[in-house]
């Protein structure tokens, strides 16, 4: 009844020359109930896609809701938060989440809105991370104490908007997923680049159990939500936790403790040369971890391809692979008048439809 | 299950999406069918294989380790036990009276009262319930333990974890676990020796409510002599501010031995008196319980303790031979 008379998707997701974006637009293009999919971001996919249409737009999204309305959008998969400190300044991630998903919000829910349903990509983050935590966080357990962290707060003032989008619009299926750490054979994040370096960082003292939720299960479980029409919000992550020692030597690597106490301080010096990029939210998680119940939406028939030790074990095979073949990703540019041709030009012959 | 019937409650707990009316009727009929799979496989759907076997998993054939979702290890407990069997046996000579009590199987939430500067309850029982009874006993406590670097490890590895409600419940109710907890927290151990044997207050009975949500019952544990391993003279509360933890002793010990043998506790016979289950007759896993009746029953089990105290107390004829 949502979906239009042809009962196909039209599919809006932003953040797509994003990871997440890129792959979950390549996912979605597989699918045949998906007619239309737009993607947004302020540059260029990174990876090849074959039908979905890139807009260029502000971080901002100030011209969200014409798109929203001129291309009868009723899916909108959010993936444009940044959940990786290091990628950004504070002041950049504030703009992209909050006032990104402000601005989406507030595209989504004018008065004549197709839109139908909603997807967000959250992180566990927002459970924040202390000694007061219990070993397995809920979807419904708050965090131990106020957050303070920037990532764990700015994920909490999105999170806010998604409640009360979805308050306010209780004809929209919206579903939030919390993912814990991602790991697998491409994703780049501050664990896998700790994991990467000669000597993987530890805090003296603490070897706090890790959970991982593989990139392949992260994408399954996008699709898994919107196919079923979920609402609600879900946890995202590999059955078992892991303790960091034995993460890395799962990965092959010896560790080299940091001062437990005024760690930032006396890291300073190495952060300003490059040598270690921890952003203060894993010298926490690198204290006290993190483990999230993944049993809800396994409750409702998704199945995990890989555990969190199975996740590490796909990470470090392909680190194995790429130290001794390379990098051979096809490296992949977009061309504007290349895509717009192979899209559009009544010369390419079309065998869909 | 219940937070997808109770949407409101659950948005009511955390500020996070609720599940709008409409939204719910979808959840429910997928929550209610139980088959999802068939549901996309009817869609054909190319990317969700449908109907496919769940992957098997195996992580032990991966794994180096074998510390569990608790912090764990089998592998390290067996070589506390090996190293604490000694102290055990010989230093201490604890005695059991009861055991029996303590069930093979199934979850039970062991209470004991706690005391000595560095209690060693905690230890002499786990030790004493894993040898005699062969099953794991984790021992809950304040988190204060996690935010300690090197010891905090040591304590989670050897079964030790945080006092939260959520770990408590799932060891009792889901895995069916035996947990050891001691209600009077630190007011148990920083007791002055002149207060020895006085129970301190049993929280806010948090223990009873666990209990009653998890449907498991409660076997109270009298343990005598641990007041004399090491008896607190006199403490210094500025320093414990200072320094971050939540008392700071000067015990017998300290005098007895100094400061390198502060650690050294004093060869007190330990006797320890297992009382009987006690069960709630209550549903589990309410949203609620009676405050008045989780008091009442925390008092309950304080007091029968109290009164075995004295009981053993009244039978012990010296501190160091029982």
């Amino acid at each position: 009844m949502a979906l239009p008379a042809n009962n196909k998707r039209r599919v809006l997701v932003t953040g797509l020359s994003t990871f997440w974006g890129g792959r979950v637009a390549q996912a979605l293009e597989q699918d045949p109930t998906v007619e239309v999919i737009v993607g947004l971001d302020t540059s260029e996919p990174h990876v090849e896609l074959e039908r979905t249409e890139y807009v260029r737009v502000d971080a901002n999204y100030s011209i969200l809701a014409r798109i929203v309305k001129a291309a009868r959008i009723d899916t909108i998969i959010h993936t444009f938060l940044v959940v990786d400190p290091t990628q950004m300044s504070r002041r950049a991630m504030h703009e992209v989440n909050v006032i990104g998903t402000m601005n989406l919000f507030a595209a989504a829910s004018a008065s004549d809105s197709t839109v139908r349903n909603v997807i967000v990509k959250s992180a566990t983050a927002v459970y924040g991370c202390t000694p007061e935590d219990p070993t397995w966080f809920s979807e419904d357990t708050p965090p131990s104490r106020t957050l303070r962290r920037p990532i764990e707060r700015s994920l909490d003032q999105v999170e806010g908007y998604v409640r009360d989008f979805a308050e306010d619009n209780p004809h929209v299926t919206v579903s939030l997923l919390r993912f814990s750490n991602v790991i697998g054979s491409e994703i780049i994040t501050p664990l896998t680049r700790a994991l990467e370096l000669p000597v993987v960082p530890s805090m003296f003292g603490f070897d706090p159990r890790f959970q991982f939720v593989h990139e392949d299960d992260v994408i399954r479980s996008i699709l898994f939500v919107l196919d079923n029409n979920l609402a609600g919000v879900y946890n995202v992550a590999g059955d078992g936790l892991l303790p960091w020692t034995e993460v890395t030597s799962l990965c092959g690597k010896s560790t080299v403790p940091l001062p437990p106490y005024v760690t930032s301080e006396l890291l300073w010096p190495f952060k300003r040369l490059g040598i270690v990029d921890l952003p203060e939210e894993y010298m926490n998680l690198l204290r006290f971890g993190r483990g999230v119940d993944n049993r809800k939406l396994k409750q409702l028939g998704f199945d995990y391809d890989y555990t969190s030790a199975e996740a590490v074990k796909a990470f470090i095979e392909a680190v194995r692979l790429r130290r001794t073949i390379g990098d051979h990703q096809p490296s992949y540019r977009y061309e504007r008048d290349v895509e717009q041709f192979f899209r559009h030009s009544p010369a390419v012959v079309r065998d869909r439809s | 299950m219940a937070d997808q019937q109770q949407p409101k409650a659950t948005a009511r707990k955390r500020p996070a999406p609720s599940v709008t009316p409409a939204k719910k009727v979808a959840t429910k009929k997928i929550a209610t069918k139980k088959v999802p799979a068939k549901k996309v496989a009817s869609r054909d759907l190319v990317h969700v294989p449908a109907g496919t076997v769940p992957k098997e998993h195996n992580d032990s054939a991966i794994r180096h380790g074998d510390v569990d979702e608790w912090g764990r290890s089998e592998t390290m407990r067996a070589a506390a036990r090996r190293m604490y069997d000694p102290i055990y046996n010989r230093w201490f000579r604890a005695e059991w009276e009861g055991l029996e009590k303590i069930p093979a199987d199934g979850g039970a939430l062991l209470v004991a009262n706690h005391a000595g500067a560095i209690p060693s309850d905690a230890p002499i029982i786990m030790h004493g319930i894993e040898t005699e009874l062969e099953r794991p006993v984790y021992g809950l406590a304040d988190y204060f333990f996690r935010k300690m670097p090197v010891v905090g490890t040591m304590w989670s590895r050897l079964g030790g974890l945080p006092a939260h409600p959520d770990n408590a419940y799932r060891l009792l109710r889901e895995q069916r676990q035996l947990v050891l907890v001691f209600p009077e927290g630190t007011k148990g151990p920083s007791k002055l020796v002149s207060e020895r044997y006085q129970l301190g207050r049993f929280g806010r009975g948090g223990f009873v409510e666990i209990a009653m949500r998890a449907g498991v019952p409660v076997i109270p544990i009298a343990v005598m002599g641990s007041e004399e391993t090491m008896p607190i003279l006199a403490k210094l509360p500025s320093v414990a501010r200072v320094v971050g933890i939540p008392y700071m002793p000067i015990t017998a010990n300290m005098v007895a031995f100094g400061p390198l043998g502060a650690a050294i506790p004093f060869p007190a016979k330990i006797k320890l008196r297992v009382l009987d289950p006690v069960t709630f007759n209550v549903q589990p896993d309410q949203e609620r319980y009676s405050k008045s009746r989780i008091m009442d029953e925390s008092e309950k089990i304080r007091d029968q303790i109290q009164a075995e105290l004295y009981n053993m107390l009244r039978e012990r004829r010296s501190i160091w031979r029982g």
